[in-house]
C-alpha cells in the first residue's frame, strides 16, 4: 500500500516541496512588506553551495553541522538580499529591475558556480544529509507512515513556520503593521510606522528562507552540489506566492502540488508507464513559471485582481510640497 | 446662534495657540506671521480660500510641516513636533482630505494600527476587544459603523467616519477637520455638525477649516479668516454675517452671479444617450442604464457625491470607456463607443477631472498640448508644422490669459488654474457641439473659479451642449438650466433646478418629489 503510485507521490511531494515552501514564504513576507525581490533563484543557489560547503568543511557531530549549514546558508541569504533592499527601498531603484541582477549576479554561471568551483565542491556527495527523523517502524505504517513520518526535520520545521507566519500576519500588531507598509505606506507612515524598517526587516528575513532553501535542495533532497542545481525552483516558488494569493496556507498547498508534478516524471518511469513527454513538460515548468511571474508583476490591473498588496514593488516617497 | 454663548471666557489657557507662525515654500509665503488662539471646547473655523494658507498652518499644527517661525503652545505648554507621531501623542488629531486609511484593512484594524498606548502595546491582537471598543465610541458620537467591515467596501462619508473614530480613538483633545464636507451629501453633513458639536462639549477643540461659508456659520464658535497667508481677523460667529465673513474672506465685496435659467427644450438636442452601460475601473458596474439628452445652448448640470459614477459617465459619453450597452448620439449621428478620435471629431468636447494626468501630456509643451486634437489635420504628411502650432498657442495664451513663460513652456510647471486654460483653449478651438467638463473648477482659486464659469457659458451662449459635472452645489446652481443627480450609476431629473433641499435628497439615494 505504502508503494501506492498516490501514496509515493504525496510523500515525494512534500519533501520536493519543502524548498518550494521555505522560499515561497520568505518572498511572501518580502511582498506583504512591499517589496518584490525576483532574486529568490540566486538567493537559492548561493544558500545551496554555502550551505553544502559547511557540511563539507566542518567536522563534528551530523546534528551540529547540519544546523551550521542552516545558519550559514540563512545568513548568505539575507546578505544577498540586502543588496537588493538597499537598492529598491534606500535607493529607490525598480525592484523588478534589481531582483533580475540578483539572480543573475547571484545564479547560475554567477556568484554560486564560482563558489562552486573555487571551493572544490562538486563530485562528492554530501558528508551529512537531513534524514527520516522516524524510527523506520513507525515509517511502515500504512499510508501516514510514508507521507507523515517519513520526512526529516526541515519538512516540519517548515510546518511550522507556515502556522507562525500565518498567526504573524493575522494576530499580531508587528504582523499588522507589515500589512500596512505593504498596502498603503503613506497610512502607516502617518501612524508613526517606520516603513523603511519594516521593509528591511522582511526583505532580510526572505532572503534568509530562500537561502535556507537552498541548503534544502543539497542536504535533503538531491545532496551534492551541481551547477544550477535547484533548476528554476526559485521562480515557481515566486509564481507560488501569486498562485497562494500572499497567503501562507495556501503556499503550503502549492509548494507540494509542484513538489508531486517534479517527483512524477521519474515515479513513472519507475513504473514503465509512458505518458508522452512527462520530463519535458516538468522540466519546462520553471520557464513557464518565469514568464508568469514576468507578466503578472508587471500588470497593475493583474496584480490588483488577484489581491497583491496595494504597494508591492513601489517605492516609498514621503509626500513633500 | 446659541454655541456662541457657551465660548469659553477669555482668561482661560487656549487649546491651541499659534504666534506669529512663518512656513515660506520656494516662491510663496503660505504662512506670514499667523496668529491663531482656539480655546477649549470651541468650535474654531479657520475660513478663507484656496490657497489662503489653511491647509499649511493645519500642517504645522499636526508636524507636517516646521515653521520657519513662530511659536506653539498646547494649554500653555509649548511644543516643537519633529513628526506626525508626536504630535498624534501630544493629543492633535486630524481628519485629512485624503483620507490615510489602509483600503483592505478593516475599520477596527485601521483604528489600531500604530497604536502605542495601552492595549497598543500588546504584541497579541485580540480583534473582538477591539471592535468592541470601536463600537463603544461609536455610539457615543453618533459615528455608527460595523467595525469588522472594509474601508472599500464602505463610502466615502462611512470613511470619514471612520477617520474622525480613528482620532478619537487616539484620544485626541484637539481635531482638525480639513474641508470636511467636500466629499458628503449635505444630509450627511449635518450628521456631521451634530458629531462636531459633541465633541466640542465635552471639551475637545474642533479646529474646522472650511471654504464654505453656510457651513461656518453653522457649525462654528468663532471663525479666524485666512487670505493670503495671512490671518485678516478673528470674529466670533454670533457677531458675523454670511456676507461681512465673504468679503473678509475675497478682500472686496461679492457679487452671486446666477445665471438666468433659460428653457431650451425646443432647440435642438446636440447629445442624446440612450440606456447606457458601462463598467468601473474595478469590473462593477458603474453606470447603470443612463438616458439623457443635452439641447443646443443648454448647461445641464450632473451633481452627485463623487464616485457614483459621474467620471464613468463623462468617459463613456467622451469615448475613453467602452460601453457594455446603449447608444450616444451627437447631433443625431450614432457615435462609436469606445473611440475618442471619433468621439471628439463627432464634436464632442471633454474637459477632464483630472487635469493633468488626462487633460494633458504633461511634459510636452503647451503648444504642442494645445494641437493634440488638431494636429493630423494640420500637418504636411508625416511633418508637423511647428510654427504653426507656436503661432496658435501664442494666440491662445493672448486670448485666455494663460499664464505662463510662452508657448514653449512645460504644462505641468503651469498652475492649476492656467492648466485648466489650457486645455479648455483646447476643447473650444474645435467649436463642439457638446461640451462635457468634469469637475472643471476643482482646486481653482476664486479668480480662476470665474474665468472657468463664464468660458462655460460663452461656450452655450454659441450653441454648445454643455454638460457641466460637480461636486460643487454652488457652482451647480450658479450655472445650471438643469440639474441631473447620479447616485449609484443611475441619473435621475431634479424637477426644480433651484431647490437644494431635492437636490441633496436625490444625492443620498432618494427618490424625486
Amino acid at each position: 500500500m505504502n508503494n501506492s503510485l498516490l501514496v509515493v507521490l504525496i510523500a515525494s511531494g512534500i519533501a520536493y516541496g519543502t524548498p518550494l515552501l521555505f522560499a515561497s514564504l520568505g518572498e511572501l513576507l518580502a511582498e506583504r512588506s512591499g517589496v518584490l525581490n525576483l532574486g529568490v533563484e540566486g538567493m537559492m543557489l548561493v544558500g545551496a553551495v554555502m550551505g553544502f560547503w559547511t557540511v563539507q568543511r566542518v567536522h563534528s557531530n551530523t546534528a551540529v553541522v547540519l544546523f551550521a549549514a542552516i545558519v550559514v546558508a540563512a545568513i548568505i541569504g539575507a546578505v544577498l538580499a540586502s543588496i537588493h533592499a538597499f537598492l529598491v527601498i534606500t535607493l529607490r531603484a525598480s525592484q523588478i529591475v534589481s531582483g533580475l541582477a540578483l539572480t543573475i549576479f547571484a545564479g547560475a554561471v554567477g556568484l554560486s558556480s564560482y563558489l562552486g568551483n573555487d571551493l572544490n565542491l562538486a563530485d562528492s556527495p554530501a558528508s551529512h544529509t537531513f534524514n527520516a527523523v522516524f524510527p523506520q517502524s513507525m515509517q511502515n505504517w500504512p499510508v501516514v507512515g510514508p507521507i507523515v513520518f517519513g520526512q526529516n526535520v526541515l519538512v516540519y520545521a517548515s510546518w511550522a513556520l507556515v502556522v507562525v507566519i500565518w498567526l504573524y500576519l493575522s494576530r499580531t500588531r508587528p504582523g499588522l503593521n507589515v500589512r500596512a507598509v505593504g498596502e498603503s505606506p503613506a497610512a502607516a507612515d502617518s501612524m508613526g510606522i517606520n516603513v523603511t524598517r519594516y521593509r528591511y526587516a522582511h526583505t532580510l528575513l526572505g532572503g534568509a528562507l530562500a537561502g535556507i532553501a537552498g541548503a534544502t535542495v543539497t542536504l535533503a533532497i538531491t545532496p551534492q552540489w551541481v551547477d544550477g542545481i535547484t533548476g528554476g525552483a526559485g521562480w515557481i516558488a515566486i509564481a507560488l506566492v501569486i498562485f497562494a494569493f500572499w497567503r501562507p496556507e495556501l503556499c503550503l498547498v502549492g509548494a507540494y502540488f509542484f513538489g508531486a508534478l517534479q517527483a512524477l516524471a521519474p515515479q513513472l518511469q519507475a513504473r514503465d508507464i509512458h505518458l508522452g513527454p512527462t520530463v519535458l513538460w516538468t522540466n519546462a515548468l520553471p520557464y513557464v513559471m518565469t514568464i508568469v511571474v514576468l507578466v503578472v508583476v508587471s500588470s497593475g490591473t493583474a496584480r490588483s485582481r488577484l489581491g497583491a498588496p496595494a504597494a508591492l514593488g513601489n517605492a516609498y516617497v514621503r509626500e513633500e510640497r | 446662534m446659541s454655541a456662541a454663548a457657551q465660548a469659553q471666557p477669555q482668561p482661560q489657557t487656549p487649546a491651541v495657540s499659534m504666534r506669529g507662525v512663518t512656513k515660506r515654500f520656494p516662491g510663496i509665503v503660505a504662512n506670514d506671521h499667523v496668529d491663531f488662539e482656539a480655546a477649549p471646547g470651541e468650535v474654531h473655523a479657520l475660513l478663507g480660500e484656496n490657497g489662503a494658507g489653511k491647509t499649511t498652518l493645519s500642517h504645522i499644527l499636526t508636524g507636517l510641516y516646521r515653521p520657519d517661525e513662530g511659536r506653539i503652545a498646547l494649554y500653555g505648554e509649548p511644543v516643537e513636533f519633529a513628526s506626525p507621531r508626536e504630535a498624534i501623542d501630544a493629543g492633535v488629531g486630524m481628519v485629512h482630505q485624503h483620507f490615510r486609511l489602509v483600503p483592505r484593512f478593516t475599520v477596527a484594524e485601521n483604528l489600531v494600527l500604530g497604536d502605542r498606548r495601552g492595549a497598543g502595546r500588546n504584541f497579541r491582537i485580540d480583534p473582538g476587544a477591539i471592535a468592541e471598543q470601536v463600537r463603544g465610541l461609536g455610539e457615543r458620537y453618533g459615528l455608527e459603523i460595523d467595525p469588522r467591515a472594509r474601508i472599500w467596501q464602505l463610502s466615502v462619508g462611512e470613511q470619514q467616519r471612520v477617520e474622525i473614530l480613528k482620532a478619537l480613538y487616539q484620544e485626541a483633545r484637539i481635531l482638525i477637520l480639513d474641508e470636511p464636507t467636500a466629499v458628503l451629501t449635505p444630509d450627511e453633513a449635518d450628521t456631521l455638525f451634530v458629531t462636531v458639536r459633541k465633541m466640542a462639549e465635552e471639551g475637545r477643540t474642533v479646529i474646522f477649516i472650511s471654504h464654505k461659508l453656510h457651513e461656518v456659520m453653522a457649525v462654528s464658535d468663532r471663525v479666524t479668516v485666512l487670505r493670503a497667508g495671512k490671518a485678516i481677523a478673528t470674529v466670533r460667529t454670533a457677531d458675523a454675517t454670511p456676507q461681512s465673513l465673504a468679503e473678509l474672506m475675497v478682500g472686496r465685496e461679492i457679487v452671486v452671479v446666477r445665471r438666468e435659467g433659460h428653457a431650451h427644450t425646443d432647440a435642438a438636442p446636440v447629445l442624446e444617450v440612450e440606456d447606457l452601460w458601462a463598467d468601473g475601473d474595478r469590473g462593477t458596474v458603474a453606470v447603470k442604464g443612463v438616458s439623457l439628452t443635452l439641447h443646443a445652448g443648454e448647461i445641464a448640470a450632473i451633481a452627485g457625491v463623487s464616485g457614483n459614477g459621474q467620471r464613468e459617465l463623462a468617459e463613456a459619453i467622451a469615448g475613453l470607456r467602452p460601453c457594455t450597452k446603449g447608444t450616444v448620439r451627437v447631433k443625431g449621428h450614432a457615435v462609436h463607443t469606445g473611440d475618442a478620435r471619433t468621439a471628439f471629431q463627432a464634436g464632442i468636447g471633454y474637459v477632464p477631472e483630472d487635469r493633468l494626468g488626462t487633460g494633458v501630456s504633461p511634459t510636452l509643451p503647451i503648444s504642442m498640448n494645445l494641437s493634440l486634437k488638431s494636429f493630423r489635420s494640420e500637418s504636411v504628411g508625416p511633418f508637423l508644422r511647428l510654427r504653426m502650432m507656436r503661432d496658435k498657442a501664442v494666440e491662445a495664451i493672448r486670448t485666455f490669459g494663460i499664464k505662463s513663460s510662452g508657448p514653449e513652456q512645460e504644462t505641468d510647471e503651469l498652475s492649476g488654474g492656467n492648466l485648466q486654460k489650457v486645455v479648455i483653449s483646447r476643447e473650444f478651438s474645435a467649436h463642439p457641439s457638446v461640451l462635457i467638463a468634469a469637475s472643471p473648477t476643482r482646486g481653482l482659486d476664486v479668480a480662476a473659479v470665474e474665468q472657468v464659469h463664464s468660458y462655460l457659458m460663452e461656450a452655450a451662449e454659441e450653441g454648445a451642449g454643455v454638460l457641466l459635472i460637480s461636486e460643487d452645489l454652488d457652482e451647480i446652481l450658479a450655472l445650471n438650466d438643469r440639474v441631473l443627480v447620479m447616485y449609484e450609476g443611475g441619473l435621475t431629473e431634479a424637477a426644480d433646478p433651484t431647490n437644494v433641499t431635492e437636490i441633496g435628497l436625490l444625492m443620498a439615494g432618494g427618490k424625486p418629489a
